[in-house]
């Protein structure tokens, strides 16, 4: 039975091997692929006043950037495997946020980079990679 | 870009200034000083003149009864409706496909950093030198009125906000007084809004700018010995005209992020030193409620109290001011009412809570002097204010009283000044702007302008003495007061209306929580 799999996708290199090792996993079952790409933020953070002046036109640039240059083309050419391939693009804490998608989708496995931080900001605030192999709801895969 | 040239015309300034010195610094601070308090004193004179026959000024009664009509006509919504502002701040019910829009919580954080600064740390000091230690309950009730100014028009302001092609907003009162009186038929609306645009600048110059770069400059000289304003004052001009000309935001970032720091720091210090001296508490509460009404030998007696419990509050908080519709217009909601009721904290935290606690640290340490026999407090020579220990008044009688328990926390308190003073006047030209581009139209030339103008301000505040300067702060900042509480009258029933809706939806669940 196909499954549905979220693999988390920020453009970097180890993303992309996240999900190369997905495709090649989804292929031999014709699973599903969710590319999901997190852009960081945080409500708590704190802003000058133009930057809240700022911030809504901000928004839509990022948007339409990450949908732009990072989501649409490796989307696209996932999709020339032939397998279903969707996009979810969102806001917020990026482990908290990859379960999120990943229980709204009702999908069967998690697959990261194991990516971003490393040496010291990753030992006081943990890596996204720790953080979801720890409170993921489904099987997490971290792709070195 | 013409910026440039300013840059040269300010580094000349201050290579000039710099040339003059040391010889003239003395009269160069002293010049500054007779030109500011003769061309501002009828300006205070008007603003603060007392109703006849009294000592009572009529700019006090004014807030006040402003609050507490808002206060009644609202139902005390402002306790009605805290549980619900806290629950839209922790971000109950926000949307999450909205993540990535400015939050509740950012809203609320950026228009305290404006507001909590030295209002909470020298204001206070003042008021309870000058008007005894029963100011503190006065400021307090004025704080817990004020939070239905501050709902009223931050409510408006984000209604009546202009939303401009490039996604861009500007709001605040000036657009308020257009839109909304034109909506409910009512003339006189531009005449206002010019009215206050022109008041929110000159406030912009005073209580936003030269009364910060006045007392930072107070506690610089207090933990490092006296030397000339104007030194402090063009070194921070320099910087603020980095950051709001040159873009420099990442001063301004970090300095954002570290203000609330200081303000925990703050309120932590304030409470451990009340803990210490636990058994001082009630006593302290005693002589806060005798000192509201009745004779403490304070200036005034117990009227003195309430004019300067009230007088230092709305200039901490703002509320009734206008400038916090101007900072709140910006947020995108869906509901103007939720950023009203976001806004009804901000008098809670900065002056119930921040204010209170300066005010309680400095009775509990026993800066006031009391005359031993008749418990009575002394006044000083000129019979201004109370006599304190080391003869100290606006920041310095703060920092006196918290280095009384610990010796190191006027190094802090020196930084934490600093740090508010700046996020101040980081947010007053901002607001200051608003009000200026409401009256020239957008351009970067006039812009420009205005940015120049506001950092020659803060050297000339810097410069001159705390009275004149303390005094055209508080002139200023409540005379935005004059025009935007009529506005606020006559739109109220706008509010209530949103208000009445809002409410009712969230009675029936149409409005709920996002899980």
């Amino acid at each position: 039975m196909p499954r549905k799999i979220v693999v988390g996708y920020d453009g970097s290199d180890t993303s992309r091997r996240a999900l190369d090792f997905a495709v090649g996993i989804a292929k031999t079952n014709d699973d599903q692929i969710i590319l999901a790409h997190v852009l960081e933020w945080s409500p708590y953070s704190f802003l000058t006043p133009d930057e809240i002046e700022e911030r809504h036109q901000r928004r839509q640039d990022e948007l339409e950037r990450a949908e732009a240059v990072v989501i649409a083309p490796v989307a696209e050419q996932t999709r020339t495997t032939g397998l279903t391939v969707s996009t979810v693009l969102r806001y917020g804490h990026i482990a908290e946020t990859l379960c999120e998608i990943a229980k709204e989708q009702g999908a069967d496995l998690i697959f990261i980079g194991r990516m971003g931080h490393s040496g010291l900001s990753a030992r006081i605030f943990g890596s996204v990679a720790g953080t979801l192999a720890q409170v993921a709801p489904v099987p997490v895969t971290i792709v070195p | 870009m013409n910026f440039r040239p300013f840059a040269l015309i300010l580094a000349t300034v201050t290579a000039g200034l710099a040339a003059a010195a040391p010889a003239a610094a003395q009269t160069i601070d002293e010049r500054v000083n007779e030109i500011f308090a003769s061309s501002t004193g009828w300006f205070v004179n008007f603003i603060f003149a007392n109703f006849p026959g009294t000592s009572f000024p009529w700019i006090v009664a004014w807030l006040v009864i402003g609050a507490t009509v808002f206060t009644i006509y609202f139902g005390f919504i402002q306790f009605r409706a805290f549980g619900h502002s806290i629950a839209l701040v922790r971000g109950d019910y926000s949307d999450p496909n909205d993540a990535g829009e400015v939050s509740h919580f950012q809203a609320l954080a950026t228009a305290l950093s404006g507001t909590v600064g030295l209002g909470n740390i020298a204001g206070v000091a003042v008021a309870v030198s000058v008007g005894g230690p029963g100011a503190t309950f006065w400021m307090i009730l004025a704080g817990l009125l004020g939070m239905a100014s501050k709902f009223t028009e931050c409510t408006l302001g984000v209604k009546y906000r202009n939303e401009y092609a490039d996604g861009k907003v500007s709001g605040g009162p000036m657009y308020y007084m257009v839109k909304g009186f034109a909506e409910r038929g009512l003339p006189g609306g531009r005449f206002m809004a010019i009215l206050f645009a022109i008041f929110c600048i000159l406030g912009s110059f005073g209580g936003g700018n030269m009364f910060q770069s006045n007392q930072a400059h107070a506690q610089l000289t207090n933990v490092f010995g006296a030397y000339p304003g104007w030194i402090t004052g063009v070194i921070f001009a320099v910087i603020v005209f980095l950051v709001i000309v040159g873009g420099l935001k990442s001063i301004a970032r970090v300095t954002e992020k570290i203000v609330p720091l200081m303000g925990v720091i703050y309120v932590g210090t304030a409470l451990i030193i009340i803990v210490m001296n636990a058994g001082m508490i009630g006593d302290a509460f005693g002589q806060i409620f005798r000192g509201a009404f009745t004779w403490d030998g304070a200036v005034g007696g117990a009227i003195g109290a309430l004019i300067q419990g009230f007088r230092r509050a709305a200039f901490s908080n703002e509320a009734g001011v206008g400038s916090a519709a101007i900072a709140h217009s910006a947020v995108r909601t869906k509901e103007p009412i939720t950023e009203g009721f976001v806004s009804l904290l901000e008098p809670f935290i900065d002056t119930v809570v921040i204010c209170t606690m300066t005010a309680l640290v400095i009775v509990i340490t026993g800066q006031l002097i009391t005359d031993p026999n008749t418990g009575m407090f002394i006044l000083n020579e000129a019979g201004t204010r109370i006599q304190t220990i080391g003869d100290t008044s606006g920041v310095a009688l703060t920092s006196a009283a918290f280095s009384s328990a610990f010796g190191w926390f006027r190094y802090v308190l020196a930084v934490a000044v600093i740090l508010f003073a700046f996020s101040t006047m980081i947010s007053w030209s901002y607001y200051g702007l608003k009000a200026w581009t409401f009256l020239f139209g957008e351009g970067q030339t006039k812009e420009l302008i205005f940015k120049v103008i506001f950092c020659i301000f803060v050297i000339i505040g810097a410069a001159a003495n705390l009275g004149p300067v303390i005094d055209f702060s508080d002139a200023a900042i409540f005379a935005m007061a004059v025009v935007n509480i009529i506005a606020l009258y006559l739109l109220m029933p706008i509010v209530k209306a949103e208000m009445n809706s809002y409410l009712s939806r969230l009675k029936s669940g149409e409005i709920r929580k996002f899980a």
